[in-house]
């Protein structure tokens, strides 16, 4: 089973988590940043950061993770200046 | 025709004979470079070589024929969908299928046996009579149908009556179908090679030049050549294909994964499909159920399966076909979808004068292979942008003209 690291609750299976997509900025005002936002989001064959929700608590982070190899470089909760190791385990 | 067979099996000197030719030499030029060898890329080879007459086509494939989505695939043809311009299009597909055999001359194995789609609830009950009213609008042959009409239709079904996936109805498709994969593809291949189209198997585009608005080069691992036009139906590799012209699609990769079991006599006779379990099953020539429709819940550009997934897929079929429960799995795979925010296609004209694309076909492309082979070389034979294609427009997102087939996408959303 896949597992995440939470940066509150630690390591946890991948089942207590929901994707919410990868990060990118929008302003509301601006139509063209909106449509961006909406339709173009990044789509890359390696490091990408994202959204992750931890259900059960409610914890709501960011994580890099590489999109060919499915590995997890780091998990960290914005604001926070020191990301926190994070590493998927199959097992 | 007995005995002609008969003495050309007592024969000694057959003669060999290959449906497709080996990889030639890369030539300075083509006036048609078509990216990706699969399904969709051959059958616009198909029909620019064979109803436009287009001579210099060349395709380009990164690893085999037809080894990428049109081998993943789960093989299902139908046109049970929501909007007036998807039905249509697609309803043309499967008109193109019920006569490829024939006009390729290349047995594909269609198979119209129908489609039969569950609803375990009321709602699901009346989006399925929003669908069906649309359906007949357009002509295509689709209803409403009881608990007991399906159980007529699939009498092996696990109705579930009183269960947390009890079946209250189902969706009856009857031009649903399935066919044979590896032979549509080989088909149109065979039939553009004898026309002079060049098929370049392993060969990968490297870069793309461009200069005032038009492709000028392609760059491949074998050799820079130069096109009058460019089509682009890459599959999984869409979207970075794109961004070596220097176009974004709005699009994001996600693997679909499937299975087939062992072979088991012929019990199966419909497409089944069911939103709610995320599972559809359809048993092919050879017997072998296939199982599928399980997208990874999280972007990824892997081919690898998951248990996770498999287990999902297989929770599914046995809810829906308990006896199956002592059936091996045979093989299992993963195939990269490039999905769109709509769900739907994208096809036609770019802001390069000479590059066409024919992607975002996520999960629902196989059905589409003689439909959107025929319009693309239209495109670019005539230079326009055919009518039925017009909807499917790359820059509907930003005019905010989605065309949303969410909820008709099979089983896999």
């Amino acid at each position: 089973m896949k597992r995440l690291t939470c940066p509150v609750n630690g390591i946890r299976d991948i089942a207590e988590f929901q994707y919410l997509g990868p990060f990118r900025s929008t302003s509301p005002e601006d139509a063209a940043a909106l449509t961006e936002h909406l339709f173009y989001a990044p789509n890359p064959i390696g490091p990408m950061i994202e959204w992750w929700r931890h259900r059960p608590t409610n914890t709501v982070f960011l994580a890099e993770r590489h999109t060919a190899t499915d590995h997890v470089l780091r998990t960290w909760l914005p604001g926070t200046a020191e990301p926190q190791e994070g590493k998927t385990q199959n097992g | 025709m007995p005995f002609a067979l008969l003495s050309y099996g007592l024969t000694k000197r057959h003669k060999s004979f290959e449906d497709i030719p080996k990889t030639p030499e890369l030539k300075r030029s083509y006036d048609v470079v078509i990216i990706g060898g699969g399904g969709h890329g051959l059958a616009t080879a198909y029909y620019l070589s064979n109803v436009h007459g287009v001579k210099s086509i060349a395709v380009l494939e990164k690893g085999y024929l037809a080894g990428g989505n049109t081998a993943r695939n789960t093989t299902t043809i139908r046109s049970n969908y929501l909007t007036q311009p998807s039905i249509r299009f697609y309803k043309e597909g499967v008109e193109l299928y019920q006569s490829m055999s024939r006009d390729l001359g290349f047995n594909v194995m269609f198979s119209q046996r129908g489609q039969l789609t569950l609803a375990h609830s009321e709602a699901t009950m009346r989006s399925f009579h929003l669908r069906a009213e649309m359906g007949k609008h357009m002509g295509t042959r689709i209803e409403v149908v009881d608990a007991k009409t399906v159980q007529e239709l699939s009498p092996h079904l696990n109705m579930d009556f009183g269960g947390q996936h009890e079946i209250l109805g189902g969706l009856w498709h009857a031009d649903g179908g399935t066919a044979r994969h590896d032979a549509v593809a080989w088909g149109y291949a065979k039939r553009a090679a004898e026309k002079g189209v060049e098929i370049h198997q392993r060969t990968a585009v490297t870069a793309i030049r461009t200069a005032k608005g038009r492709v000028t080069e392609i760059v491949t691992d074998r050799g820079t050549i130069q096109a009058g036009q460019v089509v682009q139906a890459a599959g999984g590799l869409n979207g970075q294909i794109a961004e070596l012209a220097g176009l974004r699609l709005p699009i994001r990769c996600f693997p679909l994964q499937a299975m087939v079991t062992q072979p088991l006599k012929p019990f199966l006779d419909t497409l089944v499909s069911s939103a709610n379990l995320h599972t559809y099953l359809v048993q092919s020539s050879r017997g072998e159920i296939v199982i599928g429709g399980g997208s990874d819940p999280y972007q990824l550009a892997s081919t690898r399966s998951t248990f996770d997934q498999k287990e999902h897929l297989a929770h599914g079929a046995l809810h829906l076909f308990p006896f199956l429960h002592n059936v091996r799995l045979l093989r299992q795979w993963a195939g990269i979808t490039d999905m769109t925010p709509d769900y739907s296609p994208i096809m036609g004209a770019t802001e390069l004068a000479n590059y066409w694309v024919d992607a975002g076909w996520g999960t629902w492309g196989f059905k589409a292979t003689p439909v959107s082979g025929k319009y693309m070389a239209e495109c670019v034979a005539t230079g326009r942008v055919p009518d039925v294609l017009a909807p499917f427009a790359l820059d509907r997102f930003d005019r905010f003209a989605l065309l949303n087939e969410m909820g008709a996408t099979a089983a896999s959303h």
